[in-house]
């Protein structure tokens, strides 16, 4: 098993090597703009696995949590930051090093890139903590509605706000600049190594992800899907791993969202909302739900397609029609043997059609 | 001195009150059973020692400690484990894994330990793993460690529970209906597992309605009748006892 996990893993970063190595031979390095924005979009999708697949608790709220890390970051580290904190505390901030002016005609004050971070993701855990604590008592239905109303509280909440830039969202983000290390940005001259930043990310995440599921976690959290009574009663502190659980996706959410808008310098509204919501669940669901693997390969092809535009206007539409075609003919994924055995059926049965 | 004492336990539901005024003690390593007719409040007794359901009032002790009204998993961490009336084990799940589970509460790794795994971690799971074959041998279902739980017949699923439960080293097991459905075979099989687990000196609360069964192995015996004690004492002299008859069989003045 762990050998297995090894060679998947090596596969997997032999693929990414493989296709910054092709598209920029072959010229087309653009690709690999979709291809780090899919990568970004798949730590959501993994950590939405380990959470509905798993622990088998839905959220249709997950793209509040990308959302969430996303728009703080662009509030640090754009003018809104003015918005919220007055001149006076900026420059004394700025004294001690907390906010700094990257340009000394604009003005431009953003928080530490050392700092951004880090409050994202402890404004994260609180807000999640918060959310987790109430809701995660629902089940079914109930925890679903619940999700669901807090991505359009969010939602609402980004899309009213000043300080989030109303409908427009905030765009002119700057990149993500660690000293001495390569801007997390969308500049060109950038594109290859933030196309590796973002992949390592993933595998990282993946790995973690990987070992909670192989051990005591895990085997706890598969039994809180399968029966919360008999997993207490074994002794496993089922509200404790829910709102653990619960976290640990909000916060891939949430750091995905962190980078992906450094990356394409902006985010708006519309990355908070319901669709973007839906979308994460099916793609979870076509990934057949306690398969990280699985969804992280639907993430990557179904993000990658869709914002290669391949969907064209359709694209939600198309998220919502897989969701129903993969609960009515898959409801266990698209990575099961069952389909490829009854593809492998219908094939081996079409020479015998055209013979009769 | 017992190891397990609940005194005037009550819990009603809306005007029924489904346990009234219960008080007995288990002395260690004894197999005490709760008897009664359908309805006569044993599994909502069970729920409630098991903290399943809270109570409204009563006391409960385990080794001198307070474990009134603590949380399923709280009581499960103190040592007292069940089984289910209805098998409530995890489908989705092999056998290993589901007797792994049971062992969650003698295992240390957490989200933490379990992300970035120390050679301990390893050696744990290891030594978990081989304890639960060991279990799964001694219960004669070491063949079907690997089989995935929902292709499991139904007396198979009943010896899973039992070492389920029995992975997690019980102090007190709380055995509701263990023969529940299960054939003549089948629970000859079950009494000489319980035998077993009385020898490694493991405390037993049994509900059992197989009456040959309860008489054949338990110490003790508690009578219920409509949520209300009505008899306590030796198998033998429950079997005497007029209100006892009175109860399962009616009287005459009915």
């Amino acid at each position: 098993m762990k050998k297995t996990r090894y060679i998947s893993l090596a596969l997997f970063a032999a693929g990414i090597v493989a296709c910054q190595l092709i598209f920029t031979a072959l010229g087309t390095d653009y690709l690999l703009i979709q291809l780090t924005m899919s990568a970004y979009y798949a730590l959501v999708v993994i950590g939405l696995s380990l959470l509905m697949g798993y622990a088998g608790q839905i959220s249709l709220g997950h793209a509040a949590f990308f959302a969430l890390g996303g728009y703080l970051t662009a509030v640090f580290s754009t003018n809104q930051l003015q918005e919220v904190v007055s001149h006076e505390m900026l420059t004394r901030l700025s004294r001690i090093g907390i906010v700094y002016s990257s340009d000394a005609h604009d003005a431009l004050y953003r928080l530490h890139p050392a700092l951004s971070l880090p409050t994202v993701i402890i404004v994260t855990i609180i807000i999640a903590i918060i959310i987790g604590i109430p809701i995660l008592r629902l089940k079914g239905h109930y925890l679903s509605m619940a999700t669901l109303g807090f991505g359009i509280i969010l939602y609402r909440i980004f899309l009213g706000t000043k300080v989030f830039g109303e409908a427009d969202g905030i765009s002119n983000v700057a990149p993500f600049d660690i000293p001495g290390f390569f801007p997390i940005g969308g500049e060109s001259s950038f594109r290859v190594p933030n196309y590796y930043f973002a992949w390592f990310l993933v595998i990282i995440a993946l790995v973690l992800l990987l070992n909670i599921i192989d051990s005591r976690v895990g085997r706890a959290l598969r039994a809180i899907h399968d029966s919360e009574e008999a997993a207490s009663a074994m002794g496993v502190d089922t509200g404790r791993y829910k709102l653990i659980v619960f976290i640990i996706s909000a916060l891939l959410a949430a750091i995905g969202g962190f980078f992906m808008t450094h990356y394409n310098a902006g985010i708006g509204p519309s990355e908070a909302g319901i669709m973007k919501s839906v979308r994460y669940v099916s793609i979870v669901a076509v990934g057949g739900m306690a398969n990280l693997w699985g969804c992280l390969i639907m993430g990557v092809v179904l993000n990658y397609l869709s914002l290669r535009g391949y969907f064209g206007s359709y694209d939600d539409a198309v998220f919502g029609a897989l969701l129903i075609a993969i609960m009515v003919f898959a409801p266990n994924g698209i990575f099961k043997k069952e389909i490829f055995d009854k593809i492998r059926h219908f094939v081996s049965r079409i020479p015998c059609r055209f013979s009769k | 001195m017992p190891i397990f004492e609940v005194e005037n336990m009550c819990r009603s539901f809306g005007g029924l009150k489904a346990v009234d005024g219960v008080s007995f003690s288990v002395e260690s390593g004894q197999i005490k059973a709760i008897i009664g007719p359908n309805g006569a409040g044993k599994t909502t007794l069970f729920n409630l020692i098991a903290g399943s359901i809270q109570p409204d009032s009563g006391a409960v002790t385990f080794k001198g400690a307070d474990i009134y009204a603590l949380p399923p998993h709280k009581i499960a961490e103190k040592g007292i484990l069940r089984t289910f009336q209805n098998i409530k084990l995890f489908p989705h799940m092999t056998v290993m894994e589901n007797i792994l589970v049971g062992s969650h509460r003698k295992m240390r790794a957490g989200f933490l330990q379990a992300a970035f795994p120390l050679p301990w971690t390893y050696r744990e799971e290891r030594d978990a793993r081989e304890k639960a074959a060991q279990i799964a041998e001694d219960l004669g279902i070491d063949t079907l460690l690997d089989t995935e739980l929902a292709n499991l017949d139904f007396g198979s699923q009943r010896v899973v529970e039992l070492a389920r439960a029995l992975a997690g080293e019980p102090e007190m097991l709380l055995l509701d209906e263990p023969a529940a459905g299960l054939n003549i075979h089948e629970t000859l099989q079950l009494s000489e597992a319980i035998r077993k687990i009385m020898e490694k000196g493991i405390t037993i609360l049994l509900i059992e309605h197989d009456m040959s069964l309860v008489m054949d192995i338990s110490d003790e015996i508690i009578v219920l009748s409509y949520g209300k004690k009505i008899a306590e004492g030796l198998p033998a002299e429950i079997q005497r006892n007029p209100e006892v008859i009175a109860v399962y069989l009616g009287t005459d003045n009915a």
